[in-house]
């Protein structure tokens, strides 16, 4: 299968911290990667190690086979085709709804306004935050954020898409919607990466799971594997205090 | 009372003349301070870090150090001796003899540019961490996330900095008399000589000064207002054709 991004040795220290010890693992085309696992297990850090937010201590990201950490290429073109959704949304605050999508469009893809447009309606039509374009971000709700963020990410047309907690800062009742737009997205075929806490939508849409603990992955495995019959004591411990909550 | 109506209808060419001055000391040098500001404040917020070359970096730290002597000195000493350094120092060392309200916009300028320098810079670090990951995330380059997302914001966030800024220039103009700059109180002071009844000319001064910041307030006021837009959105029509109709509620400041 066609490797879209494949991490060897990866390392990362903050000061005197080992967050990420010896990561290794890929994710091919049209896959859907989970990766689980408690707070402060490095998940975070290694989905922002692949996009470059963080900068890897050391290790390789091979991008089809290139070396993304050698200075061959540069980190904004490489970025521009990992679309990357995050826990708190950020969208762009002095722009609207509409403009979140274009500006990278046009600014980074160099393409007309016109064309971005449409696009951008295209997909915020997909995430159903098309009757909103007009508005800014901080008149609309949470799940309507994070359903906008998604669009925007979807309008650099990326390879693959990267969500760092999506659901964690929305409220109970909003995480659903946001869930409901994954799970098309999946369904479409598209290469996603999501460190997620919803087990359900792990066990539901993952090709694959990824269980993290203390800056290693510690199994890597279908679903069924991890949730029925997990190989590692680690990963048992974890999945029964998640699941019993 | 009599007094100052009479001097007013007598004078009041000499006022219009200093507060005109006044103001266009004052929004001049604001204006070119802002930029300065947002220049300087650019520069000083580009960031650094183990992947830059040595070569920038040397030349970074060296523009940064000068930029910070500049602010340092023009923030830490009074207008009113910059005024004289510059005009006197201007004439004996140079040989350059400014006429005093270019020097006083000169002096306006450069002194509010090192104020805002900082307040700029500010402004930049307020924006929150998150909008400059989203947009590096879509692959913008540094320039063009500052220039698309976070100075939009920033200039936002310091608006009433700004405007502060304004106010305190247009009342700190009067210390350009000592460069004999024709501004309002300089023109005062010459009426008053006049007509020997200094109380009831900076009477009419005090009310032209306040006149002036209490209007450019109003009008930054409105600015920023006018820039946050709603607070709430409505959606009227219908909700699946994109170009329906908008209509935007809740202007609540």
């Amino acid at each position: 299968m066609d490797k879209i991004i494949q991490v060897r040795h990866l390392r990362k220290v903050f000061g005197a911290n080992e967050v990420l010890k010896d990561i290794n693992f890929s994710v091919s085309k049209g896959e859907v990667v989970c990766i689980i696992g408690a707070s402060g297990s490095g998940k975070s850090t290694l989905l922002r190690c692949l996009n470059l937010l963080e900068y890897p201590t050391s290790g390789e990201i091979l991008y089809h086979g290139h070396n993304i950490l050698e200075h061959n290429m540069s980190n904004s073109v490489y970025r521009a085709k990992l679309g990357m959704v995050f826990q708190q949304f950020n969208l762009f605050n002095n722009l609207s709804v509409l403009d979140n999508c274009v500006v990278g469009q046009v600014k980074v893809l160099k393409k007309d306004v016109k064309s971005a447009r449409k696009t951008a309606m295209e997909y915020l039509e997909l995430v159903g935050m098309s009757q909103f374009i007009k508005a800014r971000p901080n008149q609309i709700s949470g799940g309507q954020k994070q359903r906008v963020a998604i669009a925007r990410a979807l309008s650099m047309e990326p390879e693959a898409l990267l969500f760092d907690e999506p659901t964690s800062a929305l409220d109970p009742e909003l995480v659903g919607e946001v869930l409901k737009v994954m799970k098309n997205l999946a369904k479409s075929g598209l290469t996603m990466l999501v460190v997620t806490h919803e087990m359900g939508f792990a066990r539901e849409v993952a090709n694959r799971v990824v269980f993290m603990d203390s800056g290693v992955i510690v199994e890597d495995d279908v679903p069924e594997v991890i949730f029925n019959n997990p190989a590692n004591e680690r990963t048992r411990v974890f999945l029964r205090r998640v699941l019993e909550e | 009372m009599t007094w100052v109506y009479y001097i007013f209808e007598n004078n009041w060419p000499l006022f219009l003349m200093g507060a005109r001055n006044t103001l266009i000391i004052s929004l001049t040098g604001t204006i070119i301070g802002f930029a300065i500001g947002i220049l300087i404040g650019i520069i000083r917020t580009i960031p650094i870090d183990q992947n830059t070359r040595l070569p920038a970096r040397i030349v970074f730290e060296t523009v940064n150090s000068l930029l910070l002597c500049y602010i340092e000195v023009f923030r830490g000493t009074p207008m009113i001796v910059q005024a004289m350094v510059v005009f006197y120092g201007a004439a004996m060392l140079y040989n350059i003899h400014l006429s005093p309200i270019p020097a006083g916009i000169f002096i306006v300028s450069i002194n509010t540019g090192a104020y805002m320098a900082e307040i700029v810079r500010g402004g930049i670090l307020s924006v929150d961490k998150g909008q400059f990951e989203a947009a590096h995330s879509i692959g913008m380059t540094h320039a063009q996330t500052m220039a698309n997302i976070v100075l939009p914001q920033a200039v936002r966030n310091i608006l009433p900095a700004t405007s502060n800024e304004f106010v305190i220039n247009i009342k700190d103009t009067s210390v350009l008399s000592v460069i004999s700059v024709t501004e309002l109180f300089f023109m005062s002071k010459s009426v008053a000589g006049i007509n020997y009844r200094y109380f009831e000319v900076f009477l009419i001064t005090c009310i032209i000064y306040f006149i002036m910041t209490f209007t450019v307030t109003r009008i930054l006021r409105y600015l920023e207002v006018r820039l946050d837009g709603p607070s709430a959105f409505t959606i009227h029509g219908s909700q699946t054709v994109p170009e329906a109709e908008f209509r935007i509620v809740g202007r609540d400041r």
